[in-house]
């Protein structure tokens, strides 16, 4: 019994630990400016304002940041999508020469870390006249050979008959791939969207390389210059933080399942 | 499976009718093509992407190290001159070590903790879920808001954390204004943010293990220690080897929260590898000597990588 209890206080010591911050960060963004130039003042909002919120856009094309990082991961999680589904489909269910070696390429790509290619990944975009667009920001995000394994393991579960009787019927593999196959590996495909929109909300090296006016800026790289900025109005900083992690917060409270299985499937691989 | 037996049974047929044969023959040809333009047409997207936009910037990062270029003119072939400037550049040589102290702080404490905090997830009791769901929300949320925020609990000034050291009468240090708290901040908000995500590779790891190995043990009069050492370490061997072999990979690219917290400062004092080359290639120009610096990188990581796969057939048991 007292085993329970101690097990109980510790996690939710830990528990404080992870919320604390966030809290505080909450708390910070709904703090006026004269509460928060003074050491001594409470550590509560008296009382709670959202001005801080109401700044963000002053100095900054803060909401056109927020909306290019929607659009951004938006499209770059469909095609994602779309570009690893296909390739798991042929992976998965064709026979040609060279899948294997094909196959161990792409798994090798997965060794390259994007700061690695940074330089050459930007003078391509230059010769290409993308940089600062948003076809630059987008490229080399559209594949993922995670995903094209994950989604290869989830066809492989799938039983072959489904195909045959499918080729009896008369069907293409385009019509196996999207009417048969597609639609019963949904779970899989839930996995990856929610793994691809997390990354790519979240990237920063990228978009904080190619993007170079404010208009193409994503929130991160937006959120970086905020601070530049607004070096000590900490309100507006946090306020701006509050407004990245909503949205991934909101994902993640409703398709919680899918996050977990998407981080512990990269456990799996191993 | 269905083509190999067509091609089969149309064997023994080729035999006995000559005219038909050739007409089969070609038709299992026909399959075979239909398949390879099927494969190359659901292969195109993605390994033009990767071709395009992944393998061919690796090979060109190595291309690109050999040449003397500020990316206005025209790149100079000066073969290994950048890697020979690297080996007496005390800035990356800096660089490099202060990487090295990240992980050497890093590492140890998001695996001891992750695991402390799998440990104690690993049981069938009420709002585990929703525990867990608090240690994973610092992992789903970007770097950026993470470095922000921890920057502003560690503010020297007016952050919550001295606020805090202060009430209890502690001093709290400069943190990442002090050029020796710097990096010890860094390492803070890491393990801050990356302590689920070992935690929920280890908990998956843990929940594959035979309760009744467990209760045998037990049985046997083993206490929680000799439990740990002897049955729960071994068997999760192969998850802790993953996220070792991912921590380690990652934490040589550690970038974001060291730009965002420190800029590499106070002074250079938490510079490191990737903000060199970031740096280098896009605020001095220099993209030749930052593809060298990156080119080394890489081969690092390679190189712990596999000597990491080498030494876990020391420790880690696969069933």
């Amino acid at each position: 019994m007292s085993r329970k209890i101690l097990r109980y206080l510790a996690l939710t010591l830990g528990a404080v630990a992870m919320l604390g911050p966030f809290a505080w960060m909450l708390i910070t963004s709904l703090t006026g400016d004269p509460q928060l130039a003074r050491v001594d003042a409470p550590l509560l909002p008296d009382p709670p304002t959202i001005e801080p919120y109401g700044r963000l856009g002053e100095a900054f094309p803060f909401w056109r940041f927020a909306a290019n990082s929607v659009g951004v991961a938006v499209v770059s999680t469909l095609l994602q999508l779309f570009t690893s589904a296909t390739a798991a489909y042929a992976f998965s269910r064709l026979r040609f020469r060279g899948s294997g070696a094909v196959f161990v390429l792409y798994l090798a790509t997965m060794m390259i870390p994007m700061q690695v290619i940074i330089v050459p990944l930007f003078i391509e975009m230059r010769h290409l006249g993308l940089v600062d667009s948003y076809a630059g920001l987008l490229l080399p995000t559209i594949v993922s050979s995670f995903g094209v394994f994950m989604l290869r393991q989830a066809f492989l579960a799938l039983p072959m008959e489904l195909d045959e009787a499918a080729y009896v019927d008369g069907a293409g593999h385009l019509r196996v791939f999207a009417q048969v196959l597609l639609p019963l590996v949904a779970p899989a495909l839930a996995t990856f969207a929610v793994f691809a929109f997390m990354s790519s909300w979240n990237a920063f090296l990228w978009p904080l390389v190619i993007a170079q006016t404010e208009a193409h800026m994503t929130l991160p790289v937006g959120l970086s210059l905020l601070q530049g900025r607004y070096s000590t109005a900490w309100n507006v900083v946090m306020a701006g933080s509050t407004m990245s992690v909503l949205p991934i917060l909101a994902l993640y409270v409703f398709a919680q399942r899918y996050v977990v299985r998407g981080i512990t499937f990269t456990g799996i691989k191993s | 499976m269905t083509e190999p037996r067509t091609a089969t049974t149309a064997a023994p047929t080729a035999r006995a009718n000559a005219p038909t044969p050739r007409v089969r023959r070609s038709g299992a040809a026909r399959r075979r093509l239909r398949t390879a333009v099927a494969a190359a047409g659901f292969l195109a997207p993605s390994l033009l992407l990767l071709l395009g936009f992944w393998i061919g910037p690796m090979l060109g990062t190595a291309w690109v190290s050999l040449q003397d270029w500020n990316l206005i003119g025209v790149p100079t072939f000066v073969g290994l001159d950048n890697y020979t400037e690297l080996l007496g550049d005390a800035e990356f040589h800096a660089a490099l070590g202060h990487t090295l102290a990240y992980l050497a702080g890093y590492l140890p404490l998001v695996l001891v903790c992750g695991l402390a905090v799998a440990l104690l997830l690993d049981a069938k009791l009420p709002a585990m879920t929703l525990y867990r769901a608090t240690f994973f929300l610092p992992v789903i949320s970007s770097w950026v808001a993470v470095s922000l925020l921890w920057k502003w609990l560690l503010n020297p000034a007016d952050g919550l954390v001295n606020r805090i050291l202060g009430a209890l009468g502690v001093p709290g240090p400069g943190w990442w204004t002090d050029p020796d708290w710097a990096m010890p901040s860094v390492v803070l908000a890491s393990v801050w943010k990356d302590v689920g995500f070992v935690a929920v590779i280890l908990l998956a790891g843990l929940q594959a293990i035979p309760r009744d190995l467990l209760e045998a043990a037990a049985l046997d009069g083993a206490g929680w220690w000799r439990k740990l050492r002897s049955i729960t370490l071994p068997m999760i061997s192969p998850s802790l080897f993953f996220v070792t072999v991912i921590s380690l990979i990652n934490g040589f690219q550690v970038f974001d929260q060291v730009w965002v917290m420190t800029e590499g400062g106070p002074g250079g004092a938490s510079s490191v590898v990737v903000e060199q080359i970031v740096n280098n290639a896009f605020s001095y120009g220099r993209v030749g000597y930052a593809s060298a610096m990156s080119i080394v990188l890489f081969a690092v990581i390679l190189l712990v990588t596999l000597a990491q796969l080498r030494l876990q057939r020391r420790w880690v048991h696969y069933e």
